[in-house]
């Protein structure tokens, strides 16, 4: 059963990081390929964490950590240079 | 001398909680590590948060931690439910003003987040003197009552605890 | 790999149904992402749907260490470091969004003749 549901999870996760990537190329503007990017980043987590149930490690974990940040401290430069045009002032 | 030997004693709680979280095992030795780190950080950057201000009643503040998960819940399935079955016609984007009765940034950002965190809700701006807030919402027939709901629910337990 | 016959059927279930929802949230999040038709609208769904799925997608691989091995905590920290994060970029895109929106008449003005700290000079 928990392999069914994880290979439901698996395709659902996968089938989301498409249609963010959809929105990404469509745009229309620059905050809505923000949000897609920053979609992408937790949907990343997201397989990460399926991964590391499905092979039964711990070592993922560390790179879910890692993704987290750096994805949030790279949404938040990007709208910064957005805004300003400037990332550190 | 408490004061300068112990500035911030939540803070010291909280990093011996994330390290032994990072190590992921609690023994003796990660334990005391975590709170040799957990004295030695807050001394370290005490200097940088002069004005903060004290957190009065730590229990209301779980128990307003609790209803902001509870709502979260909630409010995720409403959300849902909105996205996957309301067509983009019928749907009611409005933009809705919520004059602050706090006054410390810590309740206001804290007050945004939980915004932010319960579906159906975001919040955008601040105006320049820091006494209203603009909140978006995905489907609101009547601002008037997403604004007194946010007031009513979240800012007068968060007045209760910051002030 | 899982090998699922030291597993308590309990646990399995549990484990599944936290899979699914887990999932079912991500995938909603995308698809409002994808079917809303105006940008904030648009913020909406991902910054809220996601953090719920992926908070889900943890507490199933917790309890199954729970079940498995001898437990681990560590998703807590992956878990409150979304949850804390979410809010800040979600404020930082609606930001870029606004500015978009600058001198529009459908953005309410604040009282008292003041204006948005987006939109303020200093």
């Amino acid at each position: 059963m928990i392999l069914m549901a994880l290979n439901f999870a698996f395709g659902a996760v996968a089938l989301s990081q498409l249609l963010a990537m959809l929105r990404l190329v469509k745009g229309p503007n620059t905050g809505d390929r923000i949000l897609a990017l920053d979609t992408m980043v937790i949907n990343a987590i997201a397989m990460i964490i399926l991964l590391g149930i499905r092979l039964g490690t711990q070592v993922y974990f560390e790179s879910a950590m890692i993704i987290a940040m750096l994805g949030f401290v790279s949404t938040v430069a990007i709208a910064r240079f957005v805004l300003r045009g400037d990332i550190i002032e | 001398m408490r004061a300068r030997l112990l500035p911030h004693p939540l803070l010291t709680v909280l990093l011996a909680i994330v390290w032994c979280l990072l190590v992921n095992e609690i023994k003796l030795g990660t334990v005391v590590f975590g709170l040799i780190l957990g004295l030695l950080i807050p001394i370290i950057t005490a200097a940088y948060w002069p004005d903060r201000p004290p957190v009065g009643r730590p229990i209301k503040l779980l128990s307003y931690l609790l209803i902001v998960l509870w709502d979260i819940l909630v409010a995720n399935v409403a959300v849902a439910m909105i996205v996957l079955f309301k067509s983009n016609k019928n749907m009611r984007p409005n933009w809705v003003v919520v004059p602050l009765d706090l006054c410390t940034p810590e309740a206001i950002t804290m007050l945004a987040g939980t915004i932010t965190l319960t579906p159906g809700t975001v919040s955008a701006d601040l105006s320049d003197d820091g006494k209203a807030l603009l909140v978006h919402a995905l489907d609101a027939e009547d601002p008037d009552a997403v604004r007194d709901e946010i007031k009513q629910r979240y800012e007068r337990r968060l007045k209760e605890i910051f002030e | 790999m899982i090998s699922l016959s030291d597993l308590g059927i309990i646990s399995e279930i549990i484990i599944s149904a936290l899979l699914v929802i887990g999932a079912f949230f991500v995938l909603v999040g995308s698809i409002g992402l994808l079917k809303l038709d105006n940008a904030m609208s648009r913020l909406h769904a991902p910054t809220k749907a996601t953090t719920l799925g992926v908070g889900a997608l943890l507490m199933a691989s917790m309890t199954y260490a729970f079940a498995t091995r001898d437990g681990s905590m560590h998703e807590i920290l992956v878990m409150a470091f979304l949850f804390a994060t979410a809010p800040i970029s979600g404020n930082f895109i609606a930001k870029a969004n606004m500015h978009r929106l600058r001198g529009k008449k459908d953005l309410p003005p604040p009282p008292d003749d003041h204006v948005w700290g987006t939109y303020s000079d200093t």
